[in-house]
């Protein structure tokens, strides 16, 4: 694929149409450019600036830096497309990081970055795409879109190490008729290769691992500092109700956290459970954590309707493991029986169904039971 | 490709550029031997010229810096290091004011940030900072009417004036503005980047922002930047001799772009209609987002800005616009074209009907 692009200028192979590249200033955003261009798209590439500190400073560590932003520049320079920063401060203050505080207000496990794809990347953004007068947007997730007879599928992306099809599940027919991953093919090396094949200054970046608007930081001392409520104390109790010590606030704790309760009891402690009203965390044994099903709202199905088996695998958290359950229910509120109890069934937290490489859709964990 | 955001920067007037192309003197300003007289003297006659072009009444008044920027932080932070006391600026000044400004509360000065100046000053007030014409709107501020008020308050308070937008088309004279501190920056009106100077009324106490061999009389550390100077003072000579020219052709061009974009686009509204530059042409396009605006007409070939671009380069709401109490919607609105000393009359036709193409196809 080398020497396909074009130094300067849009001029190689018109005729496929337009295309907005989000180009997060990483490798992924950077070759996903670089492919469309090579089939024969006009890109424009965009940055979302999505965060600012209260001061109007921008974060210097983590992605979505200014730092990142110039690199995503750069990149666009060297494939010879122009590029822009977006502002999305407002719209991403407000639909991820203020939901996401709350969330954890409310003894929830949230995943901003999916509220992010839902509401910013693929919702206000696909309507900017239009009215720049684009044909699709596209992004440097690690997941693919393919189209039959039946519509279109979402599917892992082929490097299952880097997979990232879980934070897409919410997107339905009409986004991903508008919405091209192009690195979906490839495995993260093939990325870096071609990155450094093309010699971009983004081809041996490191990932970023952090939630983008906490930076290095510990995300627990963001929220006590961003949402004060988050520092209510409160006791730690065992499963029995019994007071085992206290807490200065129940944002800290995590359903399956194990390290920094700060409370010894013998035996290994999870928390299992955390209860807002009252400020109240509870610990327990491992077995304590195991839930046999689990209740999800906001559910929605890519395909537009449930798949007609109930047989189904079902990921509780981003880095799990796929496990066998079946599902029922309808409209956005279904319940999910796992074939085994799993452990540590975060409310908040995302569940995505898939039937083998496919995405089927997925939802907001509420309750586990 | 239409260039309409001479506000931000213009490119090189042809004089400027001669000016640099010829320059040869490269001896350090500083030293003793023919080769360093040769650039000290080049630096001299330079100086010399741009306080006659501004009305100063000494050349030792001119202080050559790297900008607009390094003037206004020199004038402000400077003023309160020599002296402490307080600072009053306009609330639609320059993040380099406003910035110096919030500098100045570190120092132990109390800061003023309000539309009306002259008011604000009391027998405390140290500095005070208005600009001449504002950069995002062109409005032109009425800075010898506000001198003469503070001087009455206080003729102690040292009033300075950013002009960087305001030499192309206003007079700017020193004596008559009745300042004592005055920015201008050489990229603003087809000079070079990086090189301005700061008018320094005889008299005057600044303590130094950049410290080091001592050059501009003390005031200004760093050697100086003498092919930068020629080419600022070049672009200074030919802005003057030529701003009466300028002010009729390239109003009629401004005037032509907005009848014309009316024409097309009903509820346009002008911002600062009353006192502007005839360069600035600082609108509100109904119903649309400027981020939205921009980038259609970038990709259409016509170069215009809006509110403040940050360190991302993301469009900002501008502080300007805030100041003068617009809403976000409306502020969110405004775009502004800047038209130079290069524009052509043909440009008013072809730009008016990029800017009713995209308004047609972006409002929300």
């Amino acid at each position: 694929m080398n020497g396909l692009v074009p130094e300067q200028g849009k001029a190689l192979a018109p005729g496929q149409g337009k295309a907005l590249v989000a180009m997060s200033g990483g490798v992924d955003s950077s070759v996903a450019a670089a492919l469309m261009l090579e089939q024969g798209w006009e890109v424009i590439g965009v940055t979302l600036k999505q965060w600012q500190n209260p001061d109007g400073s921008l974060p210097t560590a983590g992605c979505c830096t200014v730092g990142d932003a110039e690199d995503a520049r750069r990149v666009a320079a060297q494939l010879g497309v122009d590029y822009y920063v977006l502002d999305y401060v407002d719209e991403f203050r407000q639909a991820v990081v203020e939901p996401w505080g709350q969330a954890y207000l409310a003894g929830l496990t949230p995943n901003p970055c999916v509220e992010c794809n839902r509401a910013v990347r693929f919702d206000a953004l696909l309507d900017r795409m239009e009215m720049l007068g684009c044909d699709v947007l596209v992004t440097g997730h690690h997941a693919r879109v393919v189209r039959d007879e039946t519509g279109y599928h979402l599917l892992r992306g082929r490097d299952p190490e880097k997979d990232q099809s879980y934070v897409l599940h919410m997107l339905g027919q009409n986004q991903l008729a508008r919405v091209k991953l192009p690195i979906g093919e490839m495995t993260k090396a093939d990325v870096r290769a071609e990155a450094a094949a093309l010699g971009l200054r983004t081809a041996g970046k490191a990932e970023s691992m952090e939630i983008c608007f906490v930076g290095k930081g510990n995300y627990r001392d963001f929220l006590q500092q961003h949402f004060p409520e988050a520092r209510r104390p409160g006791a730690i109790v065992n499963t029995a109700g019994e007071k085992l010590g206290e807490h200065d606030g129940t944002a800290r704790f995590t359903i399956g956290q194990r390290r920094g309760t700060g409370v010894a009891m013998g035996e290994r402690a999870y928390v299992v459970d955390i209860q807002p009203a009252t400020s109240t965390v509870v610990l327990g044994r491992k077995e304590d954590l195991l839930a046999g099903a689990c209740e999800i709202d906001q559910v929605t199905f890519v395909a537009g309707h449930p798949p007609a088996r109930a047989d189904v695998e079902v990921k509780i958290r981003y880095r799990s493991k796929p496990v066998p359950a079946t599902i029922a229910g309808d409209g956005a509120e279904w319940l999910v029986r796992f074939s085994e109890p799993q452990a540590a069934v975060a409310p908040g937290q995302v569940a995505v169904f898939y039937d083998g490489n496919e995405v089927l859709g997925g939802g907001v964990i509420r309750r586990a039971e | 490709m239409l260039y309409l955001d001479n506000a931000a920067t213009t490119p090189m007037r042809p004089e400027a550029a001669e000016a640099m192309r010829d320059f040869t003197d490269f001896g350090n300003p500083n030293g003793l031997h023919a080769v360093s007289r040769a650039a000290k003297n080049a630096i001299e006659a330079a100086r010399e010229r741009a306080a006659e072009l501004i009305g100063a009444a000494h050349p030792s008044e001119i202080v050559f810096t790297g900008g607009g920027t390094e003037s206004d932080n020199l004038a402000i932070v400077g003023s309160v290091l020599a002296e402490l006391g307080n600072v009053v600026v306009g609330a639609t000044e320059h993040k380099a004011v406003l910035e110096s400004a919030a500098f100045c509360l570190r120092l132990g000065a109390q800061v003023d940030i309000t539309l009306d100046v002259a008011a604000a000053v009391d027998e405390h007030t140290r500095v005070v900072s208005l600009m001449l014409v504002n950069n995002e709107t062109g409005q032109v501020l009425p800075v010898a009417e506000v001198a003469r008020k503070v001087k009455k308050t206080n003729p102690d308070t040292l009033v300075h004036t950013d002009a960087v937008q305001a030499l192309l088309s206003e007079a700017v004279n020193v004596h008559e503005l009745g300042v004592d501190l005055l920015s201008l920056s050489a990229h603003k009106f087809g000079g070079p980047k990086g090189v301005g100077l700061l008018y320094v009324k005889n008299g005057v106490e600044l303590e130094p922002v950049l410290r080091g061999g001592g050059q501009e009389m003390g005031r200004r550390s760093g050697t100086q930047n003498p092919m930068g100077i020629a080419g600022m003072v070049a672009a200074m000579e030919a802005t003057v001799a030529g701003r009466a020219a300028f002010r009729n052709r390239v109003g009629a061009i401004r005037d032509s772009f907005e009848l014309a974009v009316s024409e097309r686009i009903s509820g346009l509204a002008v911002t600062a209609a009353g006192s502007r530059t005839p360069q600035h042409s600082h609108v509100r396009l109904p119903n649309t987002l400027s981020e939205t605006t921009l980038i259609l007409m970038d990709q259409a070939g016509l170069c215009a800005a809006a509110g403040s671009a940050c360190q991302s380069g993301a469009i900002e709401v501008s502080h300007v616009l805030e100041a003068m109490g617009w809403g976000k919607e409306a502020a969110g609105e405004a775009v502004r074209f800047s038209f130079g000393w290069q524009s052509e009359p043909g440009d008013a036709s072809t730009a008016a009907a990029i800017v009713a193409d995209v308004w047609e196809r972006a409002r929300l």
